[in-house]
């Protein structure tokens, strides 16, 4: 009998857990009974598997399993009402019968999450928790609050989702723009804390990524004919395939100027750049696509100084036009230093209000450097380093900081 | 089904002039129209100004009766309509329309219990 490892169970656990979860739901109209039977079925695994081999569909059998104690526990606590409940989950067809219908649970789930009705930040978290299979605890600390306040923040938003009536299901045609927009935004979310973790010792959580990137396929696969979902997805992989260049062994952070592009992942840019050509053949453009276009320029040069920068402030100027918000024209400050030098960026930078933004500091601390305002430039790198709870970042900030003095 | 509340917020200080308020009324009332139509209407009712409430608390057996609403504020429910729906999207809808006809914000609650446990 080939032993199975701890890891392989785990593996199986974040592939597995948010599609055995919707499925549940599905079945068990609530959401916290089909938590907890999923996890129930992933304790049997733990004990069971590595003596008795991974069974033949991983999948299948957790959601079996998880159906069959979510029967059990009806039996047991049985009243006249829960009869027509167990009769219909023992008459429930066993999953996963198809994948087509099995994949559209997940997406349901998703929009579930994403439900206007919920606060951004519990429609992200219970997307993390439910599809992404991580623990209060991760969701807790990918937010920066303490369990208990994101532990109370779930319960509310399962407590709301059961008493007001939220549908587990993808909204109608008419509504989904809106929805679409939600679940995108918490998708990319997902990415952004994977990518740039907003504390820790680490730059980035490349289990977060993983997720967000699954979701994007995922909806892809589900909605082709929309432009901004192939757009995230686009600017998701394109981002992604620069992960083993944006810092060094020691989990320094190496600027995109900087990275060794020959390690880039050329198979994710390669998929990146066809996605982004798809979409904009559709030309509905919106911030997803163009950010993925921005992200296609930079992966077109072979080195930072070959980047084509008056597309890239095109780009921005588009993407600013659609969607004006300040970090967007913080982005494109930093390609117009590119095209007209350091100063007319900075007379743009500095008429954005984002003092709060330890990368508003940082560029600003940047641009004053090139501009030989030495003095200026360590004040706002100390503004940024204060703004940061990511020690690779604040690493980065103080090297900088310390090499403009060690200059004077 | 469940049972909805769909609450009227509006703001304190009267009616306001009567070109204004008359096609609201007229949207208001199509609005309730639709709602029988559609099986969907339960109640609804608009409430006199805030300024004609009366609160009344009982401690330790002493009733006591003080003028005015309950919490002071520059809005207040101005009217009400319960209504039956299958989920939240469809409340959300009768309330964008409520919303649409009244030209205020409207607050959506569900009901505790199914229909029958209330209105038997």
């Amino acid at each position: 009998m080939p032993a199975v490892p701890h890891s392989e169970i785990e593996r199986v656990f974040r592939e597995e857990y948010g599609r055995a979860v919707s499925v549940l739901v599905r079945l068990l109209g609530d959401i916290d009974t089909a938590e907890e039977a999923v996890q129930e079925a992933f304790a049997a695994a733990v004990r069971r598997w590595p003596s008795a081999g991974l069974p033949p569909s991983p999948a299948g059998w957790i959601i079996t399993t998880a159906r069959n104690r979510a029967v059990d526990r009806f039996r047991r606590e049985a009243s006249r009402d829960d009869r027509h409940a167990q009769a219909a989950l023992l008459h429930a067809r066993d999953e996963p019968a198809e994948e087509g219908p099995v994949r559209d649970d997940r997406l349901r789930l998703i929009f579930t999450c994403c439900h206007p009705a919920l606060a951004t930040t519990a429609q992200v978290a219970l997307t993390l928790r439910l599809l992404g299979g991580l623990t209060t605890t991760e969701v807790a600390r990918a937010f920066l609050v303490p369990e208990p306040t994101m532990a109370q923040r779930l319960v509310r938003a399962k407590g709301k989702i059961r008493d007001a009536g939220i549908p587990y299901r993808i909204p109608y045609e008419a509504d989904l723009p809106d929805r679409l927009r939600a679940v995108l935004a918490v998708v990319y979310l997902i990415f952004n804390e994977g990518h740039t973790a907003s504390s820790g010792d680490r730059l980035a959580r490349e289990d977060l990524c993983a997720e967000a990137i699954r979701l994007g396929r995922l909806l892809a696969e589900l909605m082709p004919d929309e432009p901004e979902v192939l757009g995230l997805l686009a600017l998701m992989l394109l981002v992604e395939s620069r992960r083993a260049t944006r810092s060094t062994a020691g989990g320094d952070l190496v600027l995109l100027r900087d990275q060794d592009r020959s390690r880039w992942d050329l198979r994710l840019v390669a998929e990146g750049q066809d996605l982004v050509r798809r979409c904009l053949r559709r030309n509905r453009p919106g911030p997803y696509q163009i950010q993925a276009a921005i992200n296609a320029v930079h992966s077109d040069a072979s080195t930072a100084e070959t980047t084509d920068w008056h597309q890239v402030v095109r780009l921005y100027d588009q993407l600013v036009a659609i969607a004006p918000n300040p970090v967007a024209a913080l982005n494109r400050a930093v390609a117009v230093a590119e095209v007209e030098g350091p100063g007319a960026a900075l007379a743009l930078v500095d008429d954005l209000g984002l003092g709060g933004y330890h990368l508003f500091h940082a560029i600003r601390a940047d641009l004053l450097r090139r501009l030989d305002r030495d003095t200026e430039a360590a004040a706002a790198y100390d503004e940024a380093m204060a703004r940061t709870e990511n020690a690779s970042e604040r690493a980065f900030l103080r090297r900088r900081r310390d090499a403009l003095t060690g200059n004077r | 089904m469940k049972h909805y509340l769909l609450s009227i917020q509006q703001p304190d200080g009267g009616a306001p002039a009567p070109e204004v308020i008359e096609p609201i009324m007229r949207d208001i009332g199509a609005f309730n129209d639709e709602l029988r139509a559609a099986g969907a209407w339960v109640f609804a009712g608009g409430l006199h100004d805030a300024a004609t409430a009366t609160v009344v608390r009982v401690t330790d057996g002493e009733t006591l009766t003080t003028d005015g609403p309950y919490v002071e504020g520059k809005e207040h429910v101005g009217g009400l309509t319960v209504l039956r729906a299958p989920d939240l999207d469809a409340a959300l809808e009768w309330g964008r329309k409520l919303a649409a006809a009244t030209t205020l914000p409207i607050e959506v609650r569900p009901f505790q219990g199914e229909p029958d446990t209330h209105l038997a």
